[in-house]
């Protein structure tokens, strides 16, 4: 098991540099200018002396290598002055945004939290709901509270969140007033009124997002379940004359879940996706409306670090999904 | 003595005899299967039923998608109401010409409606399509291909690992330009979208059809095809493609859904049509503003995008369930 992660983390470093040169290179085909926005009566000469300033001068492969060094040398160390104090990265050049002229990364660090505390509250949402729904309508195959949840989750599938979270502000913020319809990221919560606020303001990006989770993850616990409860060892358990409760929610449950909790590790990157509509419908300034706005701006590396770390957290979901099947499951062995 | 009892002597004797029943195809088997999936036949019917209603609707309904009134007729044409608000709100402003109400710049938004639909469904269907022939292409050379399995796998996992709305949304904006220059406007954009998304779709249908086709591929009608010297190509497309149909006619089916909520998604955050040129997701977004005041226009191309993915997720079902033949007949 050891010398599996060991060796799929080796082959992560190759394929993180491939997806680097694929983004680089699409923005680098691209026939953006970042002069642009620079007013007509800049004379050419210093627009050309404006454009050597931002590192544009440099041939291809030179701007793609000290970007690599920028991103996996020069941001750790000042992660790590960050937190110890050190001067490691002191004078190195980071990655500049071209929209604020400041470190990028200081600017991720700063969105970051509105985007996990919303995503990571409708994921846990999702998988506390799901799950009963899941085991539940495996145990009652064909029942009514079945043929509803599949019928939910189906809906919950279809409907983008980019509708749901449109009807969910007509509904609850327009016609009830129950939600504000913005989310306010500037509210800091130290007494119980603005604790209640938060809540409110968080209801509706959390179910949004946490309905299409629900949809997908119950799909598949109730098909894992499915599996599970016609196989032999059920049977032996019932005949030992173990209870239903344990039978189910201990000898099926456990079995079952080994291939939803590798849907829930894989999930986790798509839902980053995902959140880019829900944080622009709600107005979240977190890490999706980061990157809208960055791209209708031509800010380059902005774009590309945001990128980047999209496809970070996929290699590295990937990764964790398949370590942990190999760790739950003893009859996989990679080796 | 029961009626099968007593035939069954004739069947054992060497005298060729009627078979009670006429031998069933395997399509009728299907067909079969299929109509007793209650939900696939009801989203076959309303995709059928979406379909029709966005192509034929135009000829049809009276009014003009892209007239836009001026003078004295926009004042009084723009931001009419839905027919049914006459039932709780008598004094709205509605017209029985304009059956779903008018948006503010006076245009019809049934009319709009049916043109963005034939927009969204044009963009799902041709997505689909380039990513189901990407898909089969990929996965049928690795599949059956043993040098290239490694290459053309890698390559998929790749592709599975890049954050592909972001970068869906980075190339609708970077490469928007040049092609609008060379094919125009709208055709631009519609080659840029359909590219883009079958580009960043074909990876499951590719793995899919790979698997089956290396399985199908050790079976004894292969081997024959081969041992009387059928080529390659021959063996692919007569032997293998035919047993293939069924994965990729599924995925086909979760293709157009997905397109089509990608579609409608870069039009909502604003990367995908120009403002001029309805789709469902356009629409969605232009409504957004003023969805306190009309929140008719922000419901109505929401329900159209769900119902038609709704329906084509529940055909796909069906479709899965009556073509997988160890489920057929259960």
């Amino acid at each position: 098991m050891l010398t599996f992660t060991i060796r799929r983390l080796i082959l992560a470093v190759p394929t993180l540099l491939f997806i680097s040169l694929v983004i680089f290179l699409l923005l680098e085909l691209a026939p953006g200018d970042p002069m642009a926005q620079v007013p007509l009566t800049v004379p050419p000469e210093v627009k050309e002396k404006m454009r050597m300033a931002l590192g544009l001068g440099e041939p291809v492969h030179i701007r793609f290598w000290k970007w690599l060094v920028q991103f996996f040398w020069i941001e750790p160390q000042v992660l790590v002055d960050h937190i110890f104090g050190t001067t490691f990265s002191q004078g190195d050049l980071r990655v500049i945004s071209w929209q604020t002229r400041s470190p990028v990364m200081d600017i991720v660090v700063q969105r970051l939290p509105q985007t996990l505390s919303v995503v990571g509250t409708a994921y846990i949402v999702a998988i506390l709901i799901a799950l009963p729904i899941g085991i539940y309508s495996a145990y009652r195959q064909y029942s009514w509270f079945d043929q509803l949840g599949t019928f939910v989750s189906m809906v919950g599938f279809s409907v983008p969140p980019f509708f749901s979270g449109v009807l969910v502000i007509v509904i609850f913020s327009v016609q009830l007033g129950w939600f504000p319809s913005i989310y306010d990221t500037t509210l800091v919560v130290n007494s119980w009124e603005s604790f209640v606020k938060q809540l409110q303001q968080m209801v509706m990006p959390v179910m949004v997002l946490a309905l299409q989770i629900t949809a997908q993850l119950s799909r598949f616990m109730r098909a894992s379940m499915l599996d599970n409860l016609n196989q032999d060892y059920v049977r032996t358990a019932r005949a030992k004359g173990l209870g239903e409760y344990v039978v189910v929610m201990v000898h099926v449950l456990r079995n079952s879940m080994i291939p939803v909790v590798t849907v829930i590790a894989l999930g986790i990157p798509s839902i980053f996706g995902g959140a880019i509509i829900t944080e622009q419908v709600f107005k979240v300034n977190g890490i999706g409306q980061l990157l809208i706005g960055a791209i209708q701006a031509n800010d380059l590396p902005m774009v590309q670090t945001l990128t980047f770390i999209f496809a970070v957290l996929i290699v590295m979901f990937n990764l964790i999904a398949d370590v942990l099947y190999g760790i739950l499951d003893p009859r996989i062995r990679y080796d | 003595m029961t009626e099968a009892a007593k035939d069954q002597p004739v069947q054992h004797s060497s005298v060729q005899t009627e078979p009670a029943s006429p031998p069933r195809s395997q399509w009728h088997d299907i067909w079969v299967q299929f109509k007793s999936h209650r939900g696939a036949l009801f989203g076959a019917c309303l995709f059928l039923v979406i379909v029709l209603g966005v192509v034929v609707g135009p000829f049809v309904y009276w009014n003009d998608a892209k007239f836009v009134p001026t003078g004295r007729d926009f004042i009084k044409l723009r931001d009419m109401r839905p027919i049914y608000h006459i039932l709780w709100d008598s004094g709205a402003k509605m017209d029985w010409a304009y059956p779903l109400g008018t948006d503010n710049l006076g245009r019809d938004t049934l009319a709009r409606l049916m043109f963005g639909g034939r927009v969204s469904l044009a963009v799902g269907m041709a997505a689909m399509i380039l990513a189901l022939i990407l898909g089969s292409l990929i996965g049928v050379m690795a599949g059956y291909f043993k040098k290239l399995d490694g290459l053309l796998m890698r390559l998929t996992d790749l592709f599975l690992a890049l954050p592909l709305l972001p970068m869906i949304l980075v190339a609708a904006v970077l490469f928007r330009e040049a092609l609008s220059k060379s094919i125009g406007p709208e055709g631009g954009v519609f080659v840029l979208i359909v590219c883009l998304i079958g580009i960043t779709s074909w990876m499951p249908t590719a793995r899919i059809v790979r698997g089956d086709v290396l399985a199908i591929k050790e079976r004894e009608f292969v081997l024959a095809a081969r041992s009387i010297g059928t080529k390659p190509s021959n063996i692919i497309t007569r032997h293998i493609l035919p047993n293939v149909m069924s994965p990729i006619m599924v995925s086909a089916t979760l293709g157009i859904a997905t397109a089509i909520i990608t579609e409608s998604a870069l039009s909502f955050l604003g990367f995908g049509f120009p403002p001029d040129f309805p789709t469902w997701g356009r629409l969605l977004n232009d409504a957004v503003d003023r969805m306190t005041l009309f929140p008719e226009r922000v419901v109505w191309p929401g329900i159209l995008i769900s119902l038609t993915v709704l329906s084509v997720n529940y055909l796909g079902d069906g479709l899965r369930d009556a073509l997988d033949p160890r489920i057929r007949g259960r």
